[in-house]
């Protein structure tokens, strides 16, 4: 199994791509996963399925997000998924 | 799949829900996920990206409004055609036309004046039941109101009008989504059930259920336990009164009885007549296109289009045409008949058409006077329509008004057509809409016409308000020896003296009348010297009348003076009640009672003080001694400031030492208390800062040396500088405790504040058990004022609570130089009775109005402690500071 703790660094425009390349780190044994949403503005209803995917993947693993705006924090508290989250500055 | 788990968790099942299928209940999961997401993505949007979705949704709605119509008539087989297109189209256009330019995102209002702002809160998941009347309208309106406020919304529509609706819900989600809406904001439920609905309306996610339809959808809605909009059944009265425009009336009353064959809930039903135009108006209806009909057509139209067993109309005649009903009831009527117009002679179940009616039929009431007619539209507004609709043609202001006040309508329209007036917007200038509030008396929680602020939580930021303070003074304030020489500016023709028997036997009046203008007749009223009892008052206010006297002069002290400006309240309002306007209170701005300002009499009062402390010559204050009762009263309002003081250090330069120096410490407490105050302002901080050091630097002088002029002046000047800053501020908790204690042990009220003041600056200056909440202060300053004090004294220290102990310390010298008692217990009071009067002390100091304003909120505990300090002695208060 592997350690290797990953950075995904991602943009709204491949937000999907970079959450479900997270997904796949995870399944490949990441323990340790930190993605950066500095750059995202706002998600829309895809990329919240992707973090529902994310959030309920019992791994096992705090999934890290870095950079999370207050909108976007919002949109997560109202669907619960902040507690699945480790949120950073 | 979702797991049973998860179904409780979300949803406790209510009473038909647990019919559900596993199947099902996913599908109905599957449709609250969509939207929980879409109403979570929505939250990010801005104004500007709800506003570019909303413009081509309603032009979706006009483009598709005959369509949809097609389409609704088709598949209810309710109304008509051509009125439903105009319902959708005023759905979509006079709907935009209402929210296109209202903020619905973050701030949506600012109120500069009330330091308020308003911003909002979407609801979030909204479950909409539709009706089978309006179908698509209601969809379209839904729709457009709930992109307006970032909602998503389940829909799940009457049965039978399901194709229609879903096809006007895909229309607007299409057009929706494809500039922008976030993916699942709108869903149509697939074959919903009652089941289907309760487990919806249940559903931990739906934040509110918008129930639009007959009577059971509504009370189902109110029943769940959501937040609810039910808005169901009307039975809308219409009074045709004799001075209405008869034409336009009947003109109106059947383009709204006939639109979309009677379906909107706000349509006419009964429509109660005067007398006197009764023959013209149904000979109108029936030039008109109505079918007028006779007692046996009645009954065989009741038996038709009313169910016997319940009363209500039968589903069969709803939305149908005129003249298909008269076929139903077996009526023969002209061909084109577009209202079946039933006269009934009352209202309730023997009179079955009295009822709700949505179909072109239409009851009339032949009313005998106006006050006959309003009780008729009562009857029918309680019979099934109560909060919703009711219509009033006339011009006559008075009884238009008398309708509005006597019916219980969310909508209540003049001189125009019911259902279309109700709808807004179009004859009148209501909100659109297509859901009626109709308030508790139709079980919703709104009169409103419901629309966009009905979708959103609103949120009032509340900014913290500097409230307007003042600082009020009498006109004019005349100081210094032989300042009386001023009273004789003051025109008068009849002055009346107010003064006690002392001051007229050692000469006092005599200085004063000879100073009063020479054209006044001087009229001397003694009055005993002290606290003023109401008889004194009555006696000095009949001296006033029989004399006519336009000038008082209160020579004295407190008591005199109190006496003389109550006598002057009496004078000018003879209505005032002494007993209404002492009325505890909380803010001067706020109160309740308000004193009299209508004035019978009019006369100036000028106050002359004979003692150095209380300053009632320039207060707004006066005690007043309730014997009947055993109590003092306490008025206070700057209406009783006296209009002149004079401030004259000759009338007391034969003051004795003991009152000179209970007078003096009366004044260093009045400016402590108002310096710390949270009233304060810095108006009375320069007040009560110079008489705090005039009293420090003079008073002692004044007390060894009664003769000096200096000292005595300026003590005089201290009384009326700190007077002026706690006319303004207010006192604080030693005047609580001294009051009570005062009046229990008989120790004079200078004295009685002597012996609480240190403890009280100590106990001010510690941190508060409990802050007192006020909107004046920002933070805890008392210490740092005492500090300020201390400094401004001269009395040294580094930290403020070095400087607090110093000016504690400073003060209790003063209290040694003055003779005071250092304890209550050198007064000779025995501890066992001092113990038993505690609780009571306590209690009276509690509810002293005085420690209102005291910047610490003093807990019972802490006055019964206070006390005992007072009890026990000096040097308690260095302790206090060490804690």
């Amino acid at each position: 199994m592997g350690t290797t703790p990953v950075v995904v660094n991602i943009n709204e425009q491949r937000l999907v791509l970079a959450l479900e390349q997270a997904a796949k780190q995870l399944d490949d044994g990441a323990s340790d996963i930190t993605v950066d949403f500095t750059s995202v503005r706002r998600m829309d209803a895809s990329h919240v399925r992707r973090m529902e995917d994310l959030a309920h993947s019992e791994k096992g693993v705090k999934i890290v997000l870095r950079g999370v705006n207050v909108d976007v924090y919002k949109a997560l508290k109202l669907l619960k998924l902040t507690n699945h989250f480790l949120f950073v500055s | 799949m979702i797991s049973n788990e998860t179904v409780k968790e979300r949803v406790e099942l209510p009473l038909g829900a647990e019919t559900l299928s596993t199947s099902r209940i996913a599908y109905l999961e599957g449709l609250v996920h969509q939207a929980r997401i879409a109403a979570a993505v929505f939250t990010q949007f801005t104004q500007e990206d709800v506003d570019r979705i909303v413009k081509p949704m309603v032009l979706a709605g006009l483009e598709h409004a005959q369509h949809l119509a097609q389409m609704a008539v088709e598949e209810t087989r309710l109304g008509v055609m051509e009125d439903k297109v105009i319902k959708n189209m005023v759905a979509s256009e006079f709907v935009y036309d209402y929210v296109k330019d209202k903020r619905t995102v973050g701030v949506i209002r600012e109120i500069p004046e009330r330091n308020l702002i308003e911003m909002v809160e979407p609801i979030g998941i909204l479950f909409s039941l539709t009706p089978i009347t309006n179908p698509t309208s209601t969809v379209l309106f839904k729709c457009i109101v709930a992109i307006k406020t970032r909602n998503a919304v389940i829909f799940s529509p009457h049965p039978k009008a399901w194709r229609c609706c879903a096809e006007a819900v895909r229309i607007m989600y299409e057009a929706a989504v494809k500039h922008g809406a976030p993916e699942g904001v709108f869903t149509c439920m697939e074959s919903p059930t009652l089941p289907d609905n309760a487990y919806m309306m249940r559903h931990k996610s739906v934040g509110l259920i918008d129930a639009t339809g007959g009577p059971g959808v509504v009370k189902a809605a109110y029943s769940s336990g959501k937040p609810a909009l039910g808005v169901g059944p009307g039975n809308t009265p219409v009074y045709l009164e004799k001075s209405a425009d008869l034409n336009a009336a009947i003109v109106d009353i059947i383009v709204s009885k006939t639109f979309d064959n009677g379906t909107i809930c706000a349509s006419e039903q009964t429509v109660v007549i005067d007398d006197e135009i009764y023959e013209p108006a149904l000979k109108k209806f029936s030039d008109l296109g109505a079918h007028i009909c006779d007692e046996k057509e009645t009954q065989r139209l009741e038996r038709t289009v009313i169910d016997p067993q319940t009363g209500f109309m039968q589903p069969m005649a709803v939305g149908q045409k005129a003249i298909d009903i008269a076929r139903f009831a077996g009526l023969s009527v002209k061909a084109g008949t577009k209202l079946l117009i039933a006269p009934i002679q009352g209202v309730g179940r023997e009179h079955p058409l009295s009822v709700e009616k949505l179909f072109p039929v239409l009851a009339v009431y032949r009313a005998k006077s106006v006050s006959e007619a309003l009780k008729v539209c009562m009857d029918v507004n309680h019979a099934g329509g109560l909060g919703h609709t009711a219509v009033i043609f006339s011009r006559n202001d008075e009884v238009i008004r008398k309708f509005g006040d006597v019916i219980n309508a969310g909508r209540i329209i003049v001189n125009s057509p019911g259902a279309i007036g109700a709808l807004g917007a179009v004859y009148n200038d209501l909100v659109p809409t297509f859901s009626f509030g109709c308030g508790t008396g139709g079980g919703n929680s709104t009169t409103d016409n419901v629309n966009i602020y009905h979708y959103l939580n609103i949120k009032r930021v509340a900014r913290r308000t500097q409230n307007h303070m003042w600082f009020r003074v009498p006109n004019q304030i005349y100081f210094n020896m032989n300042a009386v020489e001023n009273l004789r500016q003051f025109p008068s023709q009849s002055t009346i003296i107010v003064t006690s028997p002392l001051l007229e036997q050692i000469g006092h009046v005599d200085i004063v009348r000879r100073h009063i203008c020479s054209e006044a007749r001087v009229h001397v009223q003694v009055i005993p010297d002290a606290e003023p009892e109401v008889q004194v008052i009555q006696q000095g206010v009949e001296a006033l009348h029989f004399y006519k006297a336009d000038q008082i002069i209160a020579l004295g002290g407190g008591s005199v003076i109190d006496a003389a400006k109550i006598m002057k309240l009496k004078y000018e309002c003879p209505e005032a009640d002494l007993e209404e306007l002492a009325a505890p209170f909380l803010d001067l701005r706020k109160r309740v009672v308000q004193y009299p300002t209508e004035k019978t009499n009019r006369a100036r009062l000028i106050a002359i003080s004979t003692t150095s402390g209380t300053g009632s010559e320039v207060t707004p204050f006066a005690v007043l001694m309730d014997k009947e009762h055993g109590r003092k009263v306490t008025l206070a309002d700057y209406s009783l400031t006296p209009d002149v003081a004079i401030v004259d250090p000759q009338f007391v330069m034969s003051m004795p030492k003991g009152l000179t120096a209970d007078t003096g410490i009366d004044c260093l407490t009045h400016a402590l208390e108002a310096g710390v105050s949270n009233y304060a302002s810095p108006y009375t901080d320069s007040s009560a800062m110079q008489a705090i050091r005039l009293v420090f630097k003079y008073l002692p002088i004044a007390y060894e040396h009664p003769g000096d002029e200096e000292a005595r002046c300026m003590m005089h000047n201290a009384a009326c500088i700190a007077a002026m800053a706690f006319s303004n501020a207010s006192v604080g908790v030693n005047h609580a405790l001294a009051h009570a204690f005062g009046a229990r042990f008989g120790v004079a009220h200078g004295r009685a504040n002597a012996l609480m003041l240190p403890h009280v600056i100590a106990y001010n200056a510690a941190v508060p058990a409990k802050f007192m909440p006020s909107p004046y202060t920002q933070g805890y300053v008392a210490n740092k004022k005492y500090a300020t004090v201390a400094d401004l004294l001269r009395l040294g220290g580094e930290t403020v609570e070095q400087k607090v102990w110093n000016l504690i310390a400073a003060t209790e010298r003063l209290l040694d130089q003055l003779q005071f008692p250092r304890s209550i217990a050198e007064l000779g009071i025995p501890r066992s009775d001092f113990e038993k009067a505690i609780p009571e002390m306590a209690a009276i100091a509690f509810a002293d109005p005085s420690w209102r304003s005291n910047p610490r909120m003093p807990l019972m505990t802490e006055l019964v402690e206070l006390f005992w300090k007072a009890y026990e002695g000096r040097g308690a208060a260095k302790a206090a500071v060490a804690d």
